[in-house]
């Protein structure tokens, strides 16, 4: 007997309980469906991640302010800005692997053109945030030097506040727009960069300062939000991230052993961490999966085990009319694998739709790969081949003598 | 009777142990069986009939003695290969039928072939022919529950004949049908063996035994008796 006749025997038996080998196969269905599903969102918020990474930049460190003591109360982090511009100025100058630095401050801020308007961030920083970003124009071009330097009144668009507040064929380079009823010409427009990145205004750090976030009570003149640095190569990094620590402890004038007042961050390999994060969850949901693969395994070898009781005359016939014993093996085992290839296909089946109803239904970025979906498959063969087995084992060691005499 | 018998018996017991007490089935039973014959193993229940079906069958071996097909030990051979002979060299009849209640005369018909590899298309036209024979080809995409008893039996000789078997073994092939299509079943035997058919009936019907030329006698397990009449007793229906 061929193994295609195999199949074709073990079709024939399960098209006879259609209802029965469908319950069979259901553990199956499950397991491949949730495995399917799970791979599915996990690699699709790794996709969002990888491009949240890509568009920060490449080797770019953070300096965020810390937490400070005002006397004697320990205040939350950021709550006082402890960065200037000059901190910005001596890290440039002071510390050769860093290429470019840009300070920023940032609000929320309703912009209008004509009839549209739209609230955005408006971000104050310098030319050197797009180089630190390596963030490109789409069209116009960077702030001058006059400009950063005497509070001129231009700004840059990110691709979604220009989208909302420019009509398409609309060229926005040369408009007026007015951000707190101050207007503004749009000098530049930059390219898309990512959903959460493309929603903001960039106009001159000193513009930001003078005639928008100057009133807040903690900004003083110098002051900055945060600092960006790029560094040159990317194995720099953990010096280059040490001499701005050591330089800032200088400048800030901390002593030896107390805390700083501002904080050096990584974020692309904080979000590498959080990726590694996101996959161990996966891993896990897919052990958990699994169990159910398990579980619809051990299903299908009992109802296995029952049907090869229940055709014990049946196998009795074949034996007695030349099957042999690895003939009868291969039949029961085609049997287990059938179920296990059904249930697998139809598990992909509704994992895909799953995936794709929770991508549509939650927002969430669902990414269907192949990979998982051949895994998930090798996978259900495996599990017909592993409980298929003993149930075929089993009938192929029955006496045919004995197996023509049952009822 | 021709120099080397198809199926030779030579000193043949069984023993089976149950519970740790050996009971013979069959003890120290010698006989042959040309190509050609008609022969009928009679014997009350429990004479151990069906243990020497299930050794001239190849789906038992004896605990001493030799069984020899063709002049080969059976013994000798393995277990798959004893497999392939019953496939290939031996028909069997059964007497509750035995067809596939979820397959059709013709899949009936077929199924040893399957275990000879060979295609389905020929499996089918020689499960065709085979069901011409018997009669039945008329019936052949019926299940077994939408035949009657005689026509399952038909089925199943023709299965039993569908890979020109070197012999035919009929376990009670009447017991389960009325003394009519009993006696139609028997002349259809009878009509095979004309053709040459080899065709060895087990039975405790000594009506069906008159129907054949040599009768083997069994009791207790042991060979009483192995006649060969010249003349048929005239035709009768056979009384069950």
């Amino acid at each position: 007997m061929t193994m295609l006749q195999g199949f074709q025997i073990a079709l024939h038996a399960l098209r006879l309980n259609p209802l029965r080998s469908f319950l069979t196969m259901l553990g199956i269905v499950i397991g491949v469906a949730s495995i399917v599903t799970v791979f599915a969102i996990g690699s699709g918020a790794q996709l969002r991640l990888q491009e949240q990474i890509r568009s920060i930049g490449a080797n770019v460190l953070m300096i965020t302010p810390g937490a400070v003591y005002q006397g004697g109360v320990r205040l939350k982090d950021g709550s006082k800005l402890t960065m200037t511009e000059s901190d910005v100025q001596a890290i440039l100058e002071q510390i050769p692997e860093i290429q470019a630095a840009a300070g920023s401050i940032a609000g929320t801020a309703q912009v209008i053109h004509e009839g549209k308007n739209w609230n955005t961030t408006i971000n104050g920083t310098t030319s050197g945030h797009f180089l630190v970003r390596d963030w490109q124009l789409a069209a116009g071009r960077s702030f001058s030097a006059t400009e950063e330097s005497g509070a001129g009144k231009v700004v840059i668009l990110g691709s979604t506040v220009a989208r909302e507040l420019f009509a398409s064929g609309d060229d926005p380079i040369g408009a007026q727009i007015r951000i707190m009823k101050v207007p503004l010409e749009v000098v530049g427009v930059l390219d898309r960069k990512g959903p959460a990145q493309d929603d903001v205004a960039f106009v001159p750090l000193t513009t930001a300062k003078l005639r928008f976030l100057g009133s807040a009570s903690n900004i003083n003149r110098d002051s900055v939000a945060y600092i960006i640095a790029k560094v040159a190569a990317d194995g720099q990094m953990a010096g280059a991230r040490a001499e701005i620590e050591n330089l800032l402890r200088q400048r800030h004038r901390i002593p030896a052993g107390q805390e700083d007042d501002f904080k050096v961050q990584d974020p692309a390999a904080a979000m590498e961490a959080q990726q590694g994060a996101i996959r161990t969850v996966a891993l896990l949901l897919v052990a958990i999966a699994s169990v159910s693969l398990l579980v619809g395994g051990i299903s299908i070898m009992n109802v296995m085990i029952v049907s090869v009781t229940e055709r014990t005359r049946e196998i009795g016939i074949r034996r007695a009319l030349g099957g042999r014993m690895r003939d009868i093996r291969l039949q029961f085992l085609c049997e287990a694998l059938v179920l296990c290839l059904l249930g697998g296909a139809i598990g992909v089946a509704g994992g895909v739709t799953l995936s794709m109803t929770v991508a549509r239904m939650a927002g969430w970025i669902t990414s269907i790969d192949g990979q998982a979906i051949g895994l998930s498959l090798v996978f259900s063969i495996a599990t017909g081949l592993i409980f298929g087995f003993y149930p075929a084992h089993k009938a192929s060691k029955l006496s045919p003598i004995e197996a023509l005499k049952t009822e | 009777m021709t120099a080397s018998p198809l199926i030779s018996l030579q000193s043949v017991s069984r023993t089976y142990r149950t519970e740790g007490v050996a009971v013979a089935a069959v003890r120290n039973v010698s006989f042959d069986i040309a190509q050609g014959e008609i022969v009928a193993v009679m014997g009350p229940s429990g004479s151990g009939k069906s243990t020497l079906m299930n050794m001239i069958g190849l789906l038992d071996l004896p605990s001493e003695g030799a069984v020899y097909l063709q002049g080969a030990d059976v013994a000798d051979l393995s277990e798959d290969r004893r497999s392939a002979l019953r496939a290939r060299s031996i028909g069997f009849v059964f007497q509750s039928y035995n067809l596939l209640a979820r397959h059709d005369a013709i899949e009936n018909v077929a199924l040893p072939l399957v275990y000879c590899g060979i295609s389905r298309k020929e499996r089918l036209a020689r499960a065709e022919a085979s069901l011409q024979a018997v009669g039945m080809l008329h019936r052949a995409r019926h299940f077994p529950r939408q035949l009657s008893g005689g026509e399952q039996q038909r089925v199943a000789i023709a299965r039993a004949l569908i890979a020109s078997p070197l012999i035919v073994l009929a376990d009670e092939p009447t017991g389960a049908l009325d003394s009519r299509t009993g006696a139609e079943i028997l002349a259809l035997f009878a009509a095979l063996n004309r053709t040459g058919q080899t065709v060895v009936m087990i039975t405790h019907d000594p009506g069906i035994a008159t129907q054949c030329r040599r009768t083997i006698h069994l009791h207790d397990g042991e060979l009483v008796s192995d006649e060969t009449v010249t003349q048929l007793l005239p035709r009768r229906s056979a009384t069950s």
